[in-house]
């Protein structure tokens, strides 16, 4: 049995924050993730980041990735296994996991459970065909693989995934025929609106895609406005021909692992749906068991960094009390407060204040 | 379809392998997940589901399922993460597919 201070699950942007940070505070860490490589959804993050310098603003995602994956390897006291899957976990801090080439127990005394999210799907007639994708799928066969899904694009939901990977369809040299936007407005930031706007892609509010066509893969989509209680409009139909539908309409936490550990869980439509309960310190209800990133309520990149460094932190001050957790704590909850500052933090505040927690993540600070 | 140039991202120039879809010889590149070399060869329905409906590639990131193909004989592989070698004989899935 490999013994181990904090067990990571999940090496994106939350899990290599959470792992270096544990193993700066002095814990011995090991690193699991099901893939081949670290880095999570970053590797095919073509964008610059916001946010601010300590969140890597400016950089592109893939390469923050490879610049905190190059961190994790250096480190003397974080162990990293890949192609490793963790699929048991025991209420006396041992863990299962599935390394391909057989299982292994780990002994973990504190574990942060920085497992991301899944894309969700989207309820319409055919929307089984080959040629509709999650829109992060597309990104991941563009972006990593240099391999184009399709010629001619209809992308469905006008987010911030939405917008981003449609300008990134561009550049791959895909046509985006139009973004469709169930919603009256378009809810990713005007920076990204703009840009796809300026390259002549259509934004169609206030419209959802009813059906896809085709025989063994999609050929096109029937799509309709909605009125403002969200009903198809009669006479409003019609069709864009298209060999490629991306789905931009949401993620969900991927909690199984938490489920396991016996997490209590919350259904907080805000946070993307069933979420561990956790407190200021990302502790969840099962003591020792910290939860970090799009696995806490999905937001994105930048605070997951930041939540996951809260959590590697917190996970082994408790074990050994490091010199000055209170600073750093408060550091990482100041960068949290202000990413989830103005509107495009609305729904992440009133989304932990069902949790109780303030935007901060803490209970009294911002 | 292979993207060729790309104003921010370089591709390299990395080393094909040669694999058979349903009997067809194909090129790929080693180590991509095997959904990512057929659609490069423009292929993008991977199986049918156990109602005979067309299926292709959703998540790419081995969560969803929809990829199952019978790889070397072995049912319910997932495409869209597992790593094409040379040689690998991939074939569609139909239905629930049988163990070996």
């Amino acid at each position: 049995m490999t013994r181990v201070d904090v067990a990571v699950v999940g090496g994106g942007p939350a899990g290599l924050n959470a792992a270096l940070a544990a193993a700066d505070a002095g814990a011995s860490v090991l690193l699991i993730d099901r893939q081949p490589r670290l880095g999570g959804q970053l590797v095919k993050q073509t964008h610059r980041f916001f946010g601010s310098r300590a969140q890597f603003a400016g950089t592109r995602g893939f390469e923050i990735g490879r610049l905190l994956a190059k961190r994790a390897e250096a480190h003397p006291d974080i162990a990293i296994w890949l192609d490793a899957t963790v699929i048991g976990c025991y209420s006396d801090s041992v863990l299962m996991v599935d390394t391909g080439s057989g299982l292994a127990k780990v002994h973990a005394d504190r574990l942060v459970m920085a497992t991301g999210a899944a894309e969700r799907p989207l309820a319409f007639v055919n929307n089984d065909l080959p040629g509709i994708y999650g829109a992060g799928a597309v990104q991941t066969l563009m972006n990593l693989h240099g391999v184009l899904p399709g010629r001619r694009a209809v992308m469905v939901g006008a987010g911030n995934i939405g917008l981003i990977i449609s300008y990134q369809l561009l550049q791959a040299g895909v046509r985006v025929a139009a973004i469709l936007e169930a919603a009256p407005a378009v809810g990713g930031y005007l920076v990204h609106a703009a840009k796809v706007a300026r390259a002549g892609i259509p934004i169609l509010t206030s419209h959802t895609v009813l059906a896809a066509q085709g025989d063994d893969a999609v050929a096109g989509v029937r799509v309709a406005r909605l009125s403002p209680d969200w009903q198809p409009v009669p006479g409003s139909e019609f069709e864009i021909a298209c060999d490629l539908v991306c789905l931009a309409v949401g993620l969900s936490p991927l909690v199984e692992l938490a489920a396991l550990a016996g997490c209590e869980l919350l259904h907080i439509a805000e946070l993307g749906g069933f979420v561990p309960w956790r407190d200021s310190d990302m502790q969840t209800s099962v003591p020792g068991v910290y939860v970090a990133g799009d696995a806490a309520g999905v937001e994105e990149a930048s605070s997951a960094m930041v939540s996951g460094r809260l959590a590697g932190l917190a996970a082994a001050n408790s074990l050994r009390a490091a010199g000055d957790f209170a600073g750093q704590r408060q550091e990482c909850q100041r960068q949290l407060a202000g990413l989830r500052a103005g509107p495009a933090g609305e729904k992440m505040r009133r989304g932990l204040a069902k949790m109780g927690l303030a935007a901060a993540g803490g209970d009294g600070i911002a | 379809m292979r993207i060729t140039e790309h104003p921010i991202l370089d591709f390299g120039n990395p080393r094909m392998v040669q694999f058979t879809f349903e009997g067809r010889c194909l090129e790929g590149v080693e180590g991509e997940p095997i959904a990512a070399a057929l659609h490069a060869a423009g292929i993008r329905l991977l199986r049918h589901s156990p109602g005979g409906r067309p299926r292709g590639l959703f998540c790419a990131i081995g969560n969803c399922s929809s990829c199952y193909m019978v790889v070397d004989g072995v049912p319910n592989v997932r495409t869209c993460v597992e790593p094409l070698r040379q040689g690998m004989v991939v074939c569609r899935q139909h239905g629930h597919g049988d163990l070996p």
